[in-house]
């Protein structure tokens, strides 16, 4: 295998790609085989930590280029056909070698690298050709086809391709532009027709491609950055775990998703949560099952008793919520519509306080994650507000730069955390109740305290900050004791998987 | 102009002949078009029924997939279908240029898959979530991703 590399040791090895047992004692092992000297300085890991490494697009380009020099020694073939071979197989280099082994014409041949590939894609013209991309008959029209014979001319199939790979961001998996016709545009093709600049977009989005491929390796979402977060989780994985990473720009992100930190809630919760919010509808049911209009002047009114009596505010036009008609009309028969059946009356009151109750339950997690959410929103005008009062701090108090990072280390804890409690009420929301969830919420309360007392210390005039420095001091450290031990308490029972949800974490 | 030059094409063809429950009702430029189809058994969710489709091209179509919904009219309604939203839109995947869209397509065969569509539907119905579809689509139909995850219907 592959000892000689030094540091993508663990993912190099093609035969846990599919094995989603693959856990991270098995990676340790593996690292053990090549970081003995740097393990003991790691530092004890905490219960919601996850083990990863950060690689650069080089190193990422060096990974590749190792395995393909691997598989052509191994294989007897080019380089280049060997990274094609590759990236055919989505970078399996065992199942590669096995298949190849067996059947090395099939393999060449679904790779698009069958007999004739050694010869030079070349534009042909030809007598009463007409392109059914443009209509074109023109004679003398250069052309173009790949083997599978179907044939365009030079200048739709050049567009057809400068589309696929400028706007679809596509490369390895262009398809001929027949419709149906699987086969693959290789680099042969793009050489001939298209222009160097997208040549090279082409060659960029090939690269892109290996991460993609591997389940280890995910781009950080930064925008512009260019690092590749290395971790071992897999998508089975994370009903247990919650991978956060850091990457080396400093961007704190879920590996499993992708999204910002949302510690200590799962994947599946935050995409459920997300989802929630963004479509209001059952705000929007609840509204259309619990409101009506005023029959007289159209505003909207709540039914808020059993009462069908309904007077509305606005307009005190008297009516029957059942059957909206006049009350009037309904003479002797007070408080009951008799239109309506009793019991379904009841069954709609009944409906109506369920919906009602599932309503004020999901604001009230709704209101608390979004009073976070603001809150950080507002953090970090106060990160601004804190360098400019560091600044002041520094002249008018005669303390030096190093001695007033403490109102930024404290602001900069402060902004996690929200974030942290921001996704504890999403987390909470989805929680179903048992003496766990006490645990739970006790933490929640802890931290949610002690973020809001660091915060309102920022509100001190700044003639006072420079003696509350200890004091600052103290409560940021609390602060992110609080944060820890949250984190851990949830991270440990999830590993368990000992918390109830109201929905399945493993769907 | 590219597209230009092949709408003028496909439009010569058209003028030759459409195959049946197909036809042209409006080409006055190259950037939309309007075709109505009906459907030709007797699949009683579309019988008697003649439904409007818009075609709008881009300038890199056919490269790009033209934008194609349903449109309503006199006597023209929205097509019941687990695929059709009653906006018009259509979730199809050779409509979509990053999916099943070839270049060698065309406004005919285009109307020819979207017969087909209906020809097999025996479902009354519209897609999951189609009132809040409705409700948040914008006119333009390329900013939607659909995810096609049903090849029953
Ligand atoms: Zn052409
Ligand atoms: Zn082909
Ligand atoms: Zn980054
Ligand atoms: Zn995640």
């Amino acid at each position: 295998m592959s000892s000689d590399d030094e540091f993508m040791s663990d993912q190099l090895s093609d035969d846990q790609y599919e094995d989603d047992d693959y856990s991270l004692g098995e990676l340790e092992e593996d690292d053990d085989r090549y970081l003995d000297d740097v393990k003991d300085e790691k530092p004890s890991k905490k219960a919601y930590e996850v083990d990863y490494k950060v690689h650069s697009d080089e190193q990422i380009r060096a990974a590749q280029q190792i395995q393909i020099e691997e598989v052509s020694s191994i294989l007897g073939l080019p380089g280049e056909q060997c990274a094609i071979l590759l990236r055919f197989f989505k970078w399996q280099k065992d199942r590669l070698i096995e298949k190849y082994m067996d059947t090395p014409d099939e393999v060449l041949e679904d790779a698009g690298l069958g007999p004739g590939y050694e010869a030079p894609a070349v534009l042909e013209k030809l007598k009463g050709f007409s392109c059914e991309i443009c209509c074109d008959d023109e004679r003398g029209l250069e052309t173009y086809a790949m083997k599978c014979g179907h044939r365009y001319c030079a200048d739709c199939y050049r567009q057809y391709i400068e589309s696929k790979i400028k706007d679809e961001g596509e490369a390895s998996r262009i398809e001929c532009p027949s419709e149906g016709c699987s086969r693959i545009v290789g680099s042969k093709t793009i050489d001939l027709l298209v222009p160097s600049e997208i040549n090279h977009r082409y060659r960029e989005l090939l690269n892109r491609t290996y991460v993609d491929d591997k389940p280890n390796l995910r781009w950080c979402p930064a925008p512009n950055c260019e690092y590749v977060v290395d971790c071992a989780i897999r998508p089975t994985q994370l009903h247990s775990i919650v991978p956060t990473v850091q990457c080396s720009c400093s961007h704190q992100f879920c590996f499993g998703c992708g999204y910002a930190d949302h510690l200590p809630c799962p994947c599946l919760l935050v995409k459920k949560w997300l989802k929630k919010c963004e479509d209001d509808s059952e705000t929007a049911n609840w509204i259309s099952a619990n409101t009506k209009e005023c029959p007289k002047c159209v505003s909207t009114i709540e039914k808020n008793g059993g009462c069908n009596h309904m007077t509305c505010r606005k307009c005190k036009h008297e009516f029957c919520w059942v059957c909206m008609g006049p009350w009037q009309e309904h003479g002797t028969s007070w408080y009951n519509c008799n239109r309506f059946e009793e019991k379904s009356g009841s069954e709609a009151r009944d409906q109506q306080a369920k919906s009602r109750a599932s309503l004020e339950r999901y604001l009230h997690y709704y209101n608390r994650y979004d009073n976070h959410d603001h809150s950080a929103k507002l953090d970090k005008d106060l990160y601004v507000k804190t360098e400019k009062k560091m600044t002041t701090l520094q002249s008018s108090s005669g303390l030096s730069w190093i001695e007033v990072q403490y109102l930024e280390a404290a602001s900069k804890v402060l902004q996690q955390c929200r974030q942290t409690l921001k996704w504890t009420y999403a987390f909470a929301f989805y929680l179903e109740r048992n003496n766990l969830t006490y645990i739970f919420e006790d933490n929640q309360k802890d931290l949610e305290m002690a973020v809001e007392t660091l915060s309102s210390l920022f509100e001190m005039p700044t003639d006072q900050l420079a003696n509350a420095k200890k004091e600052m001091m103290d409560r940021t450290a609390y602060v992110n004791s609080r944060r820890i031990i949250l984190l851990e308490d949830t991270a440990k029972v999830l590993a368990e998987e000992n918390w109830k949800f109201t929905v399945d974490l493993k769907q | 102009m590219f597209h230009a030059k092949r709408l003028q094409k496909e439009l010569i063809k058209i003028h030759q002949g459409l195959p049946p429950g197909i036809h042209l009702v409006a080409a006055n430029d190259f950037q939309e078009w309007q075709m109505d189809i009906q459907v030709l058994d007797e699949n009683p969710l579309y019988y008697g029924k003649t439904y409007r489709l818009k075609f709008k091209f881009s300038n890199n179509y056919p490269i790009e997939a033209p934008e194609v919904m349903f449109i309503r009219a006199t006597d023209r309604d929205i097509p019941m279908h687990p695929h059709i939203y009653s906006n018009g839109v259509i979730c199809l995947d050779l409509l979509s240029s990053g999916n099943g869209w070839s270049p060698v397509q065309s406004v005919e065969s285009v109307c020819m898959s979207i017969q087909s569509m209906l020809t097999g539907n025996t479902k009354n119905e519209r897609p999951d979530g189609d009132d809040q579809f409705v409700l948040r689509t914008s006119t333009s139909l390329r900013n939607i991703r659909f995810v096609y995850d049903d090849n029953t219907v």
